[in-house]
C-alpha cells in the first residue's frame, strides 16, 4: 500500500492527501474515463465509464501495481506493435511529471477492442508535491 | 492535557442573551500541558479573552490556525501576548500554492483592515508555513493534514505522553467520501483523528440546512457522528456552531442525536476539561 508522509509509520490506516481524495470523488461523478495512479504509478481508483472501457470493476481488481495495469490491456499501436509501459501517456505524465497525450488500442478485460485517445496530466498538490497523474481516456468511434 | 473552550462559534461571533450557553465568540481553544506555555487552536474572537487569563508564568505561545478565514483569525489583533516583549509567540498554519503564511497574514494585520503591521508587533513573533507532517511545541507532538474545506485548511492531532487530541473545526468530509464513507484511505482527516481520546469536530448544519450549503466546508451533526464513529474516537465534541443556532436550538440538536459507541459531549464557551488516557 502507498504510504504519505510520517503518519503511514504511526497510523494503522493512513487516508490519501486530499487533493487525491477530492480528484476520486470528482471522477465518480463525470462521465468520463478517469484512472488515477500514485507517484509511483500504481493504479489507485478508476471510475464507472472506464470500468466499462476496460470491461472490469474496480471493486473486483481494486488498486494494481504500474506493472500490472500497463500490461493487462495489451496496448497496442495502430500497427498492432505492442506500447512499452514507459511510453503510456499515464506514464511518462507520472514519471516524467509532464503531460502527454497518445492513441492506443487496447484489449479490455471482456475481450473487447477498443480505440483510445487517451490525455494524461500529472497531479502537483497544494504545495506542489508530487501527487501521481490522471489520465482521461476518450474511445475512438 | 488540560482543554478550554473561549470560542464554539464558527462564521461570525454571535453574542446576546440568546448564545450565552453554549456562547458567542468564534473558534478558539486553549491547550495547556506546560505551566509556563499554552498552545492555542485558532484566533477567532474568543481569543482576546484567552489572552487576558493567561497565568503570569505564561510567557510562550503557539497558535495553531487551520485556515485564515475571518472567525479563525480575528481574535489575532486583540491578542495581549502580541503586544508584549516578553512573550514568545509562535503561529502556525498553512501557505497558499502562491503565498507564505506570513504574506497571507498581512493582508489581515495592516491598514486598512488593522492599523498595526506585523512587524511592528513587540512580541518575539515567529510565523511558521506548515506543511503535511509532524512538528513539536512544548509538551507535545503536532500532526498536520490538509482537510476538505475550501482554500488551504488544515486539521490537527495532538499528542502527548497520555492523551491525544484532533482538531477539525472546519470539515466536510462527507463531500470527499460521499460514496466511500467506510473507506478510511478515502476520507479526509482520518488518520489524524483515529483512535482518538478527544475528537472536536465541525457541527455547524441541522439536518435541514445542510443540503442548501452542499461544498461550504461544513458538517452536521449526524456526519461528525459518523466520522468520529469510522475513527474510533472516545469522545466527540460538536463546535463550530451557526451563528444563527441559539441556545435552544442547540439543546433540541443534541438530544436527538446519539451514538452507541462515542461519547459526545457538546462545546461549551468558558468550560474546562482534562484528557487523559488511562490506558497509555
Amino acid at each position: 500500500m502507498v504510504t504519505w508522509g510520517g503518519l503511514a509509520r504511526r497510523f494503522s490506516r493512513v487516508a490519501y492527501p486530499i487533493e487525491v481524495i477530492l480528484l476520486r470523488e470528482l471522477a465518480d461523478h463525470l462521465s468520463m474515463p478517469i484512472f488515477v495512479v500514485d507517484p509511483a504509478g500504481d493504479l489507485l481508483f478508476y471510475n464507472e465509464p472506464a470500468e466499462q472501457l476496460l470491461g472490469s470493476r474496480f471493486d473486483e481488481t481494486g488498486m494494481m501495481p504500474f506493472d500490472e495495469w500497463s500490461t493487462i490491456f495489451t496496448p497496442t499501436d495502430r500497427d498492432g506493435a505492442p506500447i512499452a509501459p514507459d511510453a503510456l501517456p499515464l506514464a511518462i505524465a507520472v514519471q516524467q511529471r509532464r503531460p502527454a497525450q497518445g492513441d492506443m488500442w487496447i484489449h479490455g478485460l471482456d475481450g473487447a477492442r477498443r480505440a483510445l485517445t487517451v490525455t494524461a496530466i500529472p497531479l502537483q498538490g497544494q504545495w506542489g508535491d508530487h501527487l501521481g497523474a490522471a489520465a482521461i481516456f476518450w474511445e475512438q468511434r | 492535557m488540560k482543554v478550554t473552550f473561549w470560542g464554539t462559534r464558527g462564521s461570525q461571533a454571535a453574542p446576546g442573551p440568546e448564545t450565552v450557553r453554549f456562547g458567542g465568540n468564534t473558534s478558539c481553544v486553549e491547550i495547556e500541558v506546560q505551566d509556563d506555555s499554552r498552545v492555542v487552536l485558532d484566533a477567532g474572537t474568543g481569543l482576546r479573552r484567552l489572552g487576558a487569563a493567561l497565568p503570569a508564568a505564561v510567557r510562550r505561545i503557539d497558535v495553531l490556525l487551520t485556515h485564515l478565514h475571518m472567525d479563525h483569525i480575528q481574535g489575532l489583533g486583540f491578542f495581549d501576548p502580541l503586544f508584549r516583549p516578553d512573550f514568545e509567540v509562535h503561529i502556525w498554519g498553512p501557505g497558499s500554492s502562491t503565498s507564505e503564511l506570513r504574506q497571507r497574514l498581512t493582508r489581515y494585520m495592516s491598514p486598512p483592515l488593522f492599523p498595526v503591521r506585523l512587524p511592528e508587533l513587540p512580541c518575539e513573533l515567529h510565523v511558521h508555513d506548515l506543511r503535511q507532517g509532524r512538528v513539536e511545541v512544548p509538551g507535545m507532538v503536532v500532526h498536520t493534514a490538509l482537510v476538505c474545506h475550501p482554500g488551504p485548511t488544515v486539521g490537527y492531532r495532538l499528542e502527548t505522553t497520555n492523551a491525544s487530541l484532533a482538531f477539525l473545526p472546519d470539515h466536510e468530509p462527507v463531500l470527499a467520501c460521499e460514496r466511500f464513507a467506510k473507506s478510511p484511505e478515502w476520507c479526509s482527516g482520518f488518520d489524524l483523528a483515529q483512535d482518538v481520546d478527544v475528537l472536536i469536530h465541525d457541527a455547524q448544519y441541522d439536518e435541514n440546512e445542510y443540503p442548501e450549503r452542499i461544498g461550504w466546508g461544513h458538517s452536521t451533526l449526524r456526519h461528525a457522528v459518523e466520522f468520529a464513529e469510522l475513527v474510533n474516537a472516545k469522545k466527540l465534541v460538536p463546535f463550530h456552531y451557526d451563528p444563527a443556532h441559539d441556545d435552544q436550538r442547540l439543546d433540541a440538536y443534541f438530544a436527538g442525536t446519539t451514538s452507541d459507541t462515542v461519547e459526545i459531549v457538546p462545546a461549551t464557551e468558558g468550560e474546562t476539561f482534562v484528557v487523559e488516557n488511562a490506558n497509555r
